[in-house]
């Protein structure tokens, strides 16, 4: 189906379901238990899931395809905000020019970037994007802050023109964006029995355009193109010596992972029409980084995954304080409660970042391959106790 | 004339943290061809060596003053510290005074240890792992430090006073024939500078004129060779480890007082001084401390009123301008040696 093989078109439907469904799957916990605290299907914390899981299935096509580890993506991202928020003030709130805008934008950007910084690899690439996205986040916030609104950041005001829309609407408030009428902000509600489940028009929206983007990730992994970025990968030496020039293969990927951190920076202005540096900082650089690489690089599922997970537990784990641990441990002791609590304290939270590293550093250590390797070990271990005669049997390739 | 030594002064203290950053990155990725994205975090725990001290002399009890009452009526306590009971007042005040030089040694110390602990632990498991791995691995651990120093610290800066010998400033221009009040500087800064070039001296000629120097720099050149040799290079290298993270760490201490540390002074710096390395030449330790300087000095440079209404915004970008025009024109750096990590 739609020129997959069946196991990519099944993996395409299985992520379809999951994202159509997840107002119901995030919220499994009755509204009024004690385990709401776990519930993620509220519209903010779900648009972040998918927007963020755009902005890593990109920066996989970079990484985990050719190798070349890009340490200032987040500044395509911010550059598709404040092109997205532009197309706000100027055209109209209607969210599909902005996005378009904020893809070409960014596109247009990391053409020039990658163009400079693809000239070496290695270190040398990782330091040379870093210097530009620090670059481009030091102007946003000092010279250019005409375009980008500097420290405050980019916001709509009252006498924007919006040409094709209106500047204000009857009550004398800032219009939301919307895609053709239908309010980005505007959500449904189910209430079934004890559970609420809440859809909303943003979510469903970037929701689409994940799928749109993870279909076409697969399409680019599948294809020829693809099978030449990983050969760039494996041994871009050898690609060079048959006499085959690789950097046109490396800038094409460099180019579209920047033009979906732009569409990931232009949902997230549709969902919030505001644009600030900060996106832009090598920390946003390095958190993508981090999800791709906990999720899985170079794996399909992976870049969402680690989005997901990254995503969830810093809005849960942040959420987590003493009171909520005392909560959990009262059925111990009461000096075994204090210390529980004490030593689990640092981790929660404002800690949650602490929490953060620390699985980013196992990961890299023992997991190189991601959650993705760590499901797959498990499931090789569960399944592998019977057929063991069978994993003696094989042969390793030679190297 | 006035305005370019004045520039030039000003550079120098931030170059010299630049240099001395990028003197321990070199190191290390000179002797065991690693890149440490932790090595800005090594700078900031040596700020909060300082500040830790600094706290550990002022611990104080109370106690009362006789014939004295506060506004209550009740006797009226004082907070007494426990050093003035050991030294006597004058000598006590001077201790907590000297706090932030005095952490120098209190930091080398545990500078070196952490050092040490940091390569047997984590970084000696990375030696076979690719340059992206390592990066990966050392941004994780750049993280946890500056989130464990944030949670004991707080969020905030915390002011360190340098002693009060050294907090005035002098006038630079009336010593040297210019009309006084153009050119002033503070002391403290002219301090750190000179530590700094202490430092590097040190380390320059530790490598230079010791036998535990000179086969450090063999095993920089030829490690197979130097093992062959029958000398345990692997020990002399986490040894070395150890000292680039004291470097970094004295950077830090001594910084202190310039800059009030934070928790995420060392991911500010580290990023400069992983383009200061980059300009300076990977593994060249003079390219490291000469573009440390040129850098320092250049963005001093760029920051002055006349420059910034030519090219606005020159000052934030003007470091990663030159990396750039570097990187692309002559990617082994301004004395790197060719073919060291040149694809």
């Amino acid at each position: 189906m739609f020129g997959l093989e069946k196991k990519d078109t099944s993996l395409l439907l299985i992520v379809a379901v999951l994202t159509m469904f997840a107002p119901f799957i995030l919220n499994p916990f009755p509204t009024d238990s004690a385990l709401a605290q776990f519930n993620a299907g509220y519209p903010d914390l779900m648009q972040r899931f998918v927007i963020f899981g755009i902005f890593a299935i990109g920066f996989n096509i970079l990484f985990g395809l050719t190798g070349y580890l890009s340490f200032g993506h987040a500044a395509f991202l911010g550059v598709g905000s404040y092109a997205a928020v532009w197309m706000f003030k100027l055209i109209g709130m209607n969210v599909l020019p902005a996005i378009l805008l904020a893809i070409i934008v960014s596109g247009l950007f990391s053409v020039i970037i990658g163009y400079v910084s693809l000239r070496r690899s290695g270190i040398y690439f990782s330091i040379l994007t870093l210097a530009f996205a620090q670059m481009s986040f030091a102007l946003a916030y000092s010279v250019l802050t005409p375009i980008t609104g500097g420290e405050t950041g980019l916001q709509l005001a009252l006498d924007d023109p919006r040409i094709l829309g209106v500047s204000q609407t009857a009550e004398g408030n800032i219009p939301v964006p919307s895609l053709f009428g239908l309010e980005m902000r505007s959500t449904a509600e189910l209430v079934v029995g004890p559970w609420e489940f809440v859809f909303n028009v943003g979510y469903y929206t970037s929701a689409l355009f994940m799928l749109a983007s993870f279909y076409l990730a697969i399409r680019i992994f599948r294809s020829p193109f693809g099978m030449m970025l990983r050969a760039v990968k494996s041994n871009q030496q050898r690609m060079n010596y048959t006499g085959l020039n690789t950097r046109p293969y490396t800038l094409a990927a460099f180019v579209i992972s920047g033009m979906y951190a732009g569409l990931a920076g232009g949902l997230m202005a549709s969902m919030d029409p505001l644009a600030g540096a900060e996106r832009m900082q090598w920390t946003a650089s390095g958190e993508v980084v981090l999800m791709t690489i906990l999720g899985g690089a170079g794996t399909l599922i992976g870049p969402v995954l680690g989005a997901g997970f990254i995503k969830y537990f810093e809005n849960i784990f942040s959420k987590i304080n003493d009171n909520v641990l005392h909560g959990w441990f009262a059925f111990l002791p009461d000096g075994m409660e204090d210390f529980v609590v004490f030593i689990i304290h640092p981790f929660i939270g404002k800690g949650w970042h602490l929490t953060l590293g620390i699985l980013f550093m196992m990961v890299v250590i023992f997991l190189p391959g991601g959650l993705v390797e760590g499901g797959q070990r498990i499931s090789s271990w569960v399944r592998g106790r019977k057929s063991e005669d069978k994993a003696k049997g094989k042969t390793e390739p030679a190297e | 004339m006035d305005a370019i030594l004045l520039q030039i002064l000003n550079g120098l203290d931030k170059g010299s943290a630049y240099a001395l950053i990028a003197l321990g990155l070199t190191l290390i990725f000179g002797t065991l061809g690693v890149v440490n994205f932790a090595h800005g975090a090594l700078f900031m725990i040596g700020a909060f060596c300082s500040v830790t001290l600094s706290r550990l002399f002022s611990l104080s009890h109370k106690v009362e003053v006789p014939g004295e009452t506060d506004f209550l009526g009740n006797p009226l306590k004082k907070d007494v510290p426990y050093l003035y009971d050991i030294f006597g007042e004058s000598t006590g005040a001077a201790i907590i005074d000297w706090a932030v030089p005095l952490s120098i040694l209190f930091a080398i110390p545990i500078m070196l240890a952490v050092g040490y602990a940091m390569e047997r632990g984590l970084i000696k498991h990375f030696y076979k792992r690719p340059h992206a791995d390592q990066i990966l691995v050392t941004f994780g651990l750049a993280i946890v430090l500056q989130e464990v120093i944030k949670y004991y610290f707080g969020a905030n800066p915390i002011p360190t006073p340098a002693p009060s010998a050294f907090t005035g400033s002098f006038d630079f221009g009336a010593m040297l024939g210019f009309d006084p009040n153009t050119i002033i500087y503070p002391y403290w800064r002219l301090v750190y500078f000179a530590f700094a070039v202490v430092i590097i001296g040190a380390v320059f000629s530790f490598l230079q004129f010791t036998t535990f120097g000179m086969v450090v720099r063999a095993g920089m050149a030829d490690r197979e060779t130097v093992g062959l040799l029958g000398i345990n290079i692997d020990r002399r290298f986490t040894i070395m480890f150890g000292i680039a993270a004291a470097v970094a760490g004295l950077a830090g201490v001594m910084y202190a007082p310039i800059n009030s540390p934070n928790y995420h002074m060392g991911m500010d710096f580290l990023v400069l001084s992983f383009v200061v390395v980059v300009v300076g030449g990977m593994g060249s330790l003079p390219g490291a401390v000469l573009a440390g300087f040129l850098l320092g000095v250049l963005e001093s440079f760029a920051s002055m009123r006349e420059v910034i209404d030519l090219i606005p915004g020159i000052n934030q970008v003007i470091i990663y301008l030159v990396a750039i025009i570097i990187l692309l024109t002559r990617p082994r750096g301004l004395m790197g040696r060719k073919g060291v990590m040149e694809d």
